[in-house]
């Protein structure tokens, strides 16, 4: 299975993604942002940092780069694409997945771990998961996700909600709501479920050593189903 | 031009004879620029004029150093060809006066200290002093400390995996930032200042200069006054993007061979690195103003000799390698100019539009920048205070234990920590709040700690005892994590050089801290010092940072200070006597404040940790935790939370009380947990090698109790411990 790891200026996410693709069997490729083509790849991912500084907005200027218009294309003709941190505010920036991520409600960064509720796992993402609950870990100050009252009954209606955050038993209600998000979503997919958007950074989860070891289930289903 | 006269001299900074000084020297009057390039190169924050004669009796040298004190940063050899490069620096007096940008740009200068000798960060660490939580600033202060750091490193994305926090009323008008980094480098490419060869190309690369900073390192070497507001123009503005860029493309430059030497524009900016490449070299240096890249319009030869903009590097290369070098910038975006040459002449030379503006030899700025052997008083060891029973009386352990944890030096500092990304890069194996932050080495099986350690109230009371307790609290906390001590960084912050106690609290902390690092072989290879830690006359308490690293030569061998399983054993290394001057029990319950700190045994200190070390290769260790501020049960309380266990302690068999005993700060001390299979080998290694050790408690579920005089779940006592900052900062 061959992955592509998309380097922004900016991107600080970009070698532990590689790390983490390797280890559960990706031939994973690092791709520069001013290239204009993608080689043949099975996934492409954005990975976390500050891309472009984040100015502007974060993933804004990422959203219009050269590069950019390669992965769009790649995902309307059905391709994997996957967004974690940074990645899924430049998803939403391209207008790949609706909604946008504001500052956290609290207004700090935020390092931890987060449990999450996989809520569809109808899709290749998740499929094969056996846990309900996901522990992973979080580190972001923009990841308050939003989007209007008609685009969330869109979202609900087509089963578009990934992961909500929720506590250890998979409560998903507001005290379990580390940066203010609408209904919890720490990740939602687009209405075809090829793309993925999320917060939490699996690939800081894959060894008992560091914060913990579900990120390795997110990967290990992943190259399964593909 | 402004006619430069003694006014203007002192105007700068200098002082009378040391602009007399200048005069004869050059047998002339300096021009504006020359002023300006003396005045930063003779500063105290460059020059290390009041402190340079002291810290040349700092133990610097060991088999693992690489490279000791006067590079960019520190290098010391973790085997194989892995080398570690490391560095604490001050950012104290911008962040006062502007704490985001003061702090973020004292992270990002120790960055590129580190990134500058060919080492990619792995991880940050910081300490940081505030004043009183009760004085008006200290909170937004501390808010915008730590935004400033996390904003920065975040960004860059390398882990702060440890840190300090400290508050004191002695900081109330001076708070302090250190910032420390390691980098990971193959010792046979690594990259030093030294320029070497005539008419080799300098090159300037990085953003581009601005005026911003102008006269930083002038302003760090001054003490505050009312006007202190009117300086925030001195305060650098920090671009972590171009930081990030900075090094990625340097660091791709560094894989080739085009590069002679390499320095960061830190604190006075152009000024002090090229004078500092081309000392080093013994050369020249000619450069031609005009060629470096400006962000502002009709800028000065003094401008931007002067101008601290941060993020920009000089860089000597080897000749014909400017088109290969000027495509990896260009790829990363950054500006690239070749601004000069270097010389055989021994002089700095600057053109500004074809007009020659300066002309100073290089030895009178580094060589002949004066040194001062500053007056000095020694400090008495405070008389030892006598505890009456009635003072205990009254007093129960629960409501101690209660006042201490949510004494603010000894209370959790989750609500900052959390605020910096620490796991980034997927090498963290201990987070911040532990003994020590510990990354892996990236594919291997080894693992480097680090921690940061100051303690200003014992080096108040008695600044040489004080100065050998750090270096022992750094090789504690190393020791408790499983890692064996390397080496040691430090920052000096001190207040001002010129009144005699201050010097003399100085010159007793180095003394203190050579005396330790020595025994311990436990070398210094890089640091800085901050003087004029000082407004309206009240200067600090004597605050060295100390920073240490250890290697692990196999992390999965790692210890934690969490309890692991109910029914093992506690054990404590080390001598109880119960000392309490100076310790957090007797100015936080009995409102003492003086007395002698406690005595360091460095015989004790390397048996203890030694024999903590060897315990845990044999695997007979479940949990580790030294005993620092609040003593031990303030240390076992910790290790409950964190383990979420309880713990039943044994009744003391000791002739001092049981608060001395629970709460004395008695040195060279660890707790460990053993399992209870192991517990005769344990003690049959400890009395081989005639340890001092008590047995403490069992682990239980959920109760810390001792006796019928203490009882408490572990649910109810996290409380304090746990919110007391968070409440303080949303109140």
């Amino acid at each position: 299975m061959k992955s592509s790891v998309i380097i922004f200026p900016g991107s600080n996410c970009d070698r532990d993604m590689d790390v983490a693709l390797k280890k559960f069997g990706f031939k994973n490729q690092m791709v520069w942002h001013n290239d204009a083509d993608i080689p043949k790849s099975d996934l492409i991912v954005l990975p976390g940092g500050f891309s472009y500084g984040d100015y502007l907005r974060c993933g804004s200027i990422a959203g219009k780069s050269k590069i950019i218009k390669s992965v769009i294309d790649f995902a309307n003709s059905g391709g994997l694409v996957l967004g974690i941190c940074n990645g899924f505010q430049i998803l939403t920036e391209t207008g790949l997945l609706p909604g946008i991520l504001q500052q956290n409600k609290y207004l700090n960064f935020i390092c931890k771990n987060v449990f999450v509720k996989i809520k569809n796992k109808e899709n290749k993402y998740f499929k094969n998961i056996k846990k309900e609950i996901l522990e992973l870990h979080i580190a972001h100050n923009e990841g308050n996700y939003f989007c209007s009252k008609d685009e969330l009954k869109s979202i609900e209606d087509n089963n578009q909600i990934a992961v909500t955050y929720c506590d250890q038993k998979g409560d998903d209600n507001e005290e379990n709501n580390p940066n203010g998000a609408l209904k919890n979503i720490a990740g939602i997919f687009n209405k075809d479920k090829n793309i993925l958007g999320m917060m939490p950074h699996p690939e800081r989860m894959i060894d008992p050593f560091l914060s913990g070891e579900d990120g390795s289930l997110f990967f290990e289903n992943l190259i399964g189903s593909l | 031009m402004v006619e430069v006269n003694e006014k203007i001299a002192i105007e700068h900074g200098l002082k009378k004879d040391e602009y007399k000084k200048i005069c004869d020297l050059l047998k002339r009057t300096p021009n504006i620029t020359e002023l300006g390039i003396f005045s930063a190169m003779w500063n105290e924050h460059c020059s290390y004029k009041s402190s340079r004669l002291h810290l040349k009796k700092l133990h610097t040298k060991g088999k693992q150093v690489i490279q000791g004190p006067g590079e960019n940063a520190g290098v010391v050899d973790i085997d194989d060809d892995d080398a570690i490069v490391f560095k604490i620096e001050s950012h104290n007096h911008p962040s006062f006066i502007e704490p985001y940008q003061g702090a973020a740009t004292g992270v990002g200068g120790i960055m590129r200290d580190v990134f500058t000798m060919g080492a990619r960060p792995i991880a940050n660490l910081n300490s940081i002093h505030f004043g009183s939580p009760k004085h008006e600033k200290t909170r937004n202060l501390l808010r915008g400390v730590v935004k400033g750091i996390g904003g920065y490193g975040n960004c860059i994305g390398v882990p702060t995996i440890a840190g300090q926090t400290c508050f004191d009323e002695s900081y109330n008008g001076n708070i302090l930032v250190n910032a420390m980094t390691l980098g990971l480098v193959n010792k046979n490419k690594i990259f030093y200042s030294k320029a070497a060869g005539i008419n080799k190309p300098v090159i300037y690369v990085g953003s581009k200069t601005g005026r911003d900073g102008i006269h930083g390192a002038s302003m760090a070497s001054a003490i505050f006054d009312e006007k202190i507001e009117e300086k925030k123009p001195t305060v650098q503005v920090g671009d972590p993007f171009t930081e990030k860029l900075l090094l990625e493309a340097c660091l791709e430059l560094m894989a080739g061979k085009s590069i002679i030497s390499i320095q960061d524009m830190g604190a006075a900016g152009l000024t002090s690195s090229s004078i500092e490449m081309a000392s080093k070299g013994d050369l020249g240096i000619e450069i031609d103003l005009t060629k470096v890249p400006c962000r502002e319009e009709n800028m000065t030869p003094y401008e931007i000799m002067l101008s601290e903009s941060q993020e920009r590097m000089l860089i000597v290369l080897e000749e014909g390698r400017e088109n290969e070098a000027q495509k990896i910038f260009e790829k990363w975006n950054l500006d690239f100019a070749v601004i000069g040459k270097t010389t055989d002449s021994k002089n700095i030379e600057l053109f500004f539009k074809k007009e020659k503006v300066a002309e100073i030899p290089i030895d009178f700025l580094a060589e002949n920048a004066p040194m001062y052997d500053r007056k000095w008083i020694k400090t008495k060891l405070p008389k030892e205070n006598k505890y009456s029973k009635n003072q205990f009386k009254s007093l129960k352990l629960i409501d101690c234990l209660k006042k201490i944890l949510i004494e603010p030096n000894v209370a959790d500092k989750e609500w900052i920590w959390s605020q910096y990304d620490h796991t980034v890069m997927g090498d963290t194996i201990q987070k911040p709040g532990g003994n020590a932050g510990v990354v892996r080495v990236h594919n291997t099986n080894k693992a480097v700690a680090a921690s940061v350690d100051s303690s200003a109230t014992y080096c108040y009371a008695h600044p040489l005892t004080g100065g050998k307790q750090i270096v022992c609290e750094s090789w504690r906390n190393m020791i408790s994590v499983g890692a064996k001590p390397i080496a040691i960084t430090n920052c000096l912050n001190f207040g001002n050089p010129e009144k005699e106690k201050n010097m003399g609290e100085f010159v007793e902390c180095v003394e203190g801290i050579t005396e330790a690092s020595k025994y311990l072989n436990y070398p210094v290879v890089s640091g800085n010092v901050s003087f004029y830690n000082e407004t309206k006359d009240k200067g600090i308490k004597p605050t060295p940072s100390i920073g240490g690293i250890g290697l692990l030569s196999n992390y999965k061998n790692m210890m934690t200070m969490e309890l692991k399983k109910e029914g093992n054993y506690l054990i404590v290394i080390g001598k109880t006597e119960g000392h309490l001057d100076q310790s957090t029990f007797s100015r936080v319950i009995l409102s003492e404040f003086n007395g002698p700190p406690p005595e360091i045994n460095l015989f004790n200190e390397k048996q203890n940790g030694m024999i903590v070390l060897n315990l845990n290769k044999l695997n007979l260790i479940e949990a580790c935790h030294d005993v620092s501020l609040g003593g031990i049960l303030t240390a076992v309380t910790k290790m409950s939370i964190n383990g979420k266990k309880g713990v039943k302690l044994f009744t003391i068999e000791n002739l001092v009380n049981k608060f001395e005993y629970f709460f004395g700060e008695d040195q060279g001390r660890y707790i460990i947990e053993i399992k209870p299979e192991n517990l005769e080998k344990v003690e049959s290694l400890l009395k081989k090698d005639s340890i001092h050790y008590d047995k403490l408690g069992l682990v239980e579920s959920n109760y810390i109790s001792y006796g019928n005089d203490l009882k408490i779940s572990i649910d109810q006592i996290k409380q304090g411990y746990k919110n007391w900052l968070k409440e303080y900062m949303v109140n």
